[in-house]
């Protein structure tokens, strides 16, 4: 099974509006949101039954039991995230400063540290005999982001649906969890935006996505909201030897069709067609 | 006065009021703490930058004091550290710089080095101070850069607006911690109105004085209004959505510097945002 990955570099760029049309298109069996943070696939693809729903145990966290602690400072001494704080004489540790790391443990001399598994987040798994839906939601303030995402991709993959292609809506930014979304993946496409910041943030997904070896392809949205910017783009591309495959003009039909939970390939419209050329070279570029 | 500008998500437009805020302030300071994905810079193009490195403490072994025991390697949470044939390799990518295996290490063959994971700059735009923190492609966390630049704002007395990441992990919390005020930036689409709520809910959490500003506002929209009605939350202005604006944005220029219109739009909400700080303080003592 081939996986592709579709980032942005950031949100707001139609990420997930191209993902979601790509998976309408495709017809695909198999599809992921990784954008534990904010999982917004799920809006416009209709899932039909009740997914299975898990807990997300990420690192665990730190927790004082104060009968014990002897009040030494050494767990506050060696924490390099600042998570032990006392208040009132009494120590306690901050569970969204904590790494789980281990090191407040094993310098308490009276035990009175263990760390404790915490679920950060819920792992959500649509599954009929045809199509697999892999997404989940991380908790409020949870840092284990990377982790989610490599799971979401695992439970993904683990339901076999004879799919020969899994399309994936990527993280936004260049961290963790986006690192975890490209390891693995056959191909990147890159949804740009043409403006400064949009330019800004492609340049660094493609140095991340490059540390990675991934292939890469960039696509423009909004294309004709800055035609400068977007030629900027395509001159990049060129330059840097990377497939250019398309753009999708702006399009108000965009916004009205997600808010009623539709794709833009569900309905008539410039961007849909547009993004119809964009797949169909995609899928070129991937299986050559 | 501290305000955390957040958004649940990139691309509503957190940057764009967030550097149109300062612009319009007197001698403020615009912090941008998206350090994944920096854009203010973009906006201001400060003058007179400065650089200052950001590092973390790496481990470094002394192959001939490592005894090949894998204390280091059971402890690391993080398997940063593995033992291949008595050697003992270190993947800094993973490394969390807790600073564990060099504690447990019984023949002291462990030490550290600083390794630089990406970089504070500050300058100055007309009147704006600007700081920026920018990760290093390749790195996993930029919690330390976003530490770092907070802990320069502390004392701050001056008008500081926080360019928070998006989304509302941990990282987002550590931003808006010393925040007076939030400012949630949302666009009126499903998407939008889901990504709002997660942020809503971090400013609930953390028990913080917030108001809502619409961009891309349009005529009959109701998502974002009908939600903030229903909870009771401030709607501190609508950004329209207008071509013009759209066109300064991503050519990179500010809107409140280019344009009357938008200058006393952004004025009208800084206003709108001290009111509602100095009734939150009036309502709490
Ligand atoms: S500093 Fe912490 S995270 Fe890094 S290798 Fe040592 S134990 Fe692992
Ligand atoms: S704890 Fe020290 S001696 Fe033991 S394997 Fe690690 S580096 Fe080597």
């Amino acid at each position: 099974m081939k996986q592709l990955l579709i980032l942005s570099g950031k949100g707001g760029t139609g990420k997930t509006t191209v993902a979601s049309a790509f998976i309408k298109l495709a017809q695909a069996k198999a599809y992921a949101d990784c954008d534990v943070d904010a999982p917004n696939l799920q809006l416009v693809l209709e899932q039909s039954g009740q997914p299975e729903s898990n807990d997300f145990f990420g690192m665990p966290k730190a927790e004082i039991n104060t009968m014990l602690c002897a009040k030494c400072d050494r767990c506050r001494e060696h924490c390099r995230f600042d998570a032990v704080s006392v208040i009132d004489d009494v120590y306690s540790i901050d569970p969204f400063a904590c790494e789980g790391c281990g090191v407040c443990e094993i310098v308490c001399p009276v035990r009175a540290i263990t760390l404790k598994p915490l679920v950060s987040g819920e792992l959500v798994l649509y599954k009929s005999e045809t199509v697999v839906f892999s997404t989940a939601q991380l908790k409020m303030g949870s840092g284990t982001s990377g982790m989610l995402v490599t799971e979401v991709k695992k439970e993904m993959k683990a339901v076999d649906v004879g799919a020969d292609l899994a399309i994936i809506d990527g993280s936004p930014g260049i961290g963790c969890p986006v690192i975890a979304s490209i390891s693995g993946v056959d191909m990147v496409l890159i949804v740009a935006e043409p403006s400064v910041s949009g330019i800004s943030d492609m340049e660094r997904i493609i140095k991340t996505a490059k540390i990675f070896h991934a292939k890469i392809a960039v696509c423009v949205n909004k294309y004709d909201t800055n035609l400068e910017k977007t030629r900027a783009i395509r001159d990049y591309c060129q330059q840097h030897e990377i497939p250019y495959i398309g753009e999708i003009p702006y399009d108000e039909k965009v916004v009205k069709t997600v808010n009623e939970g539709l794709t833009i390939v569900d309905v008539f419209c410039d961007a849909g067609s547009a993004v119809q050329e964009v797949f169909n070279r995609t899928m070129k570029e991937m299986n050559p | 006065m501290k305000y955390a500008v957040l958004s649940g998500k990139g691309g509503t437009g957190k940057t764009l009021v967030s550097v149109n805020l300062a612009a319009v302030a007197k001698n403020p300071i615009y912090v941008d703490c998206d350090v994944e994905e920096p854009n203010g810079h973009l906006f201001f193009k400060p003058r007179g930058i400065k650089n200052e490195a950001v590092t973390v403490k790496i481990p470094v072994v002394d192959e001939d004091l490592c005894l090949g025991c894998r204390k280091c390697v059971d402890f690391c949470k993080f398997n940063a550290l593995a033992s291949v044939i008595d050697k003992l390799i270190v993947f800094e990518e993973v490394c969390h710089a807790c600073g564990g295996c060099m504690l447990l290490c019984p023949n002291n063959a462990l030490t550290e080095r600083d390794k630089v994971i990406g970089e504070i700059t500050s300058g100055d735009s007309e009147t704006v101070k600007v700081i920026s923190g920018i990760l290093n492609t390749g790195e996993t966390s930029g919690i330390p850069i976003i530490k770092k630049l907070l802990a320069k704002i502390v004392n701050e007395k001056a008008t500081v607006v926080i360019d928070c990441p998006p989304g509302s992990a941990c990282i987002v919390m550590e931003s808006i911690r010393d925040a007076d005020y939030c400012i949630l930036v949302a666009e009126p689409t499903v998407f939008g109105l889901h990504n709002l709520k997660m942020v809503y809910e971090l400013v609930k959490l953390f028990n913080k004085p917030h108001g809502v500003v619409i961009n891309k506002a349009l005529k009959n929209n109701h998502l974002i209004n009908d939600f903030c009605c229903e909870n009771e939350i401030t709607v501190l202005t609508e950004i329209p959505f207008d071509s013009e604006l759209g066109q300064l944005n991503s050519n990179g220029e500010i809107a409140a510097r280019k344009s009357a219109a938008y200058h006393d739009l952004f004025s009208t909400l800084l206003q709108t945002v001290v009111k509602e700080v100095e009734h939150e303080t009036v309502a709490h003592s």
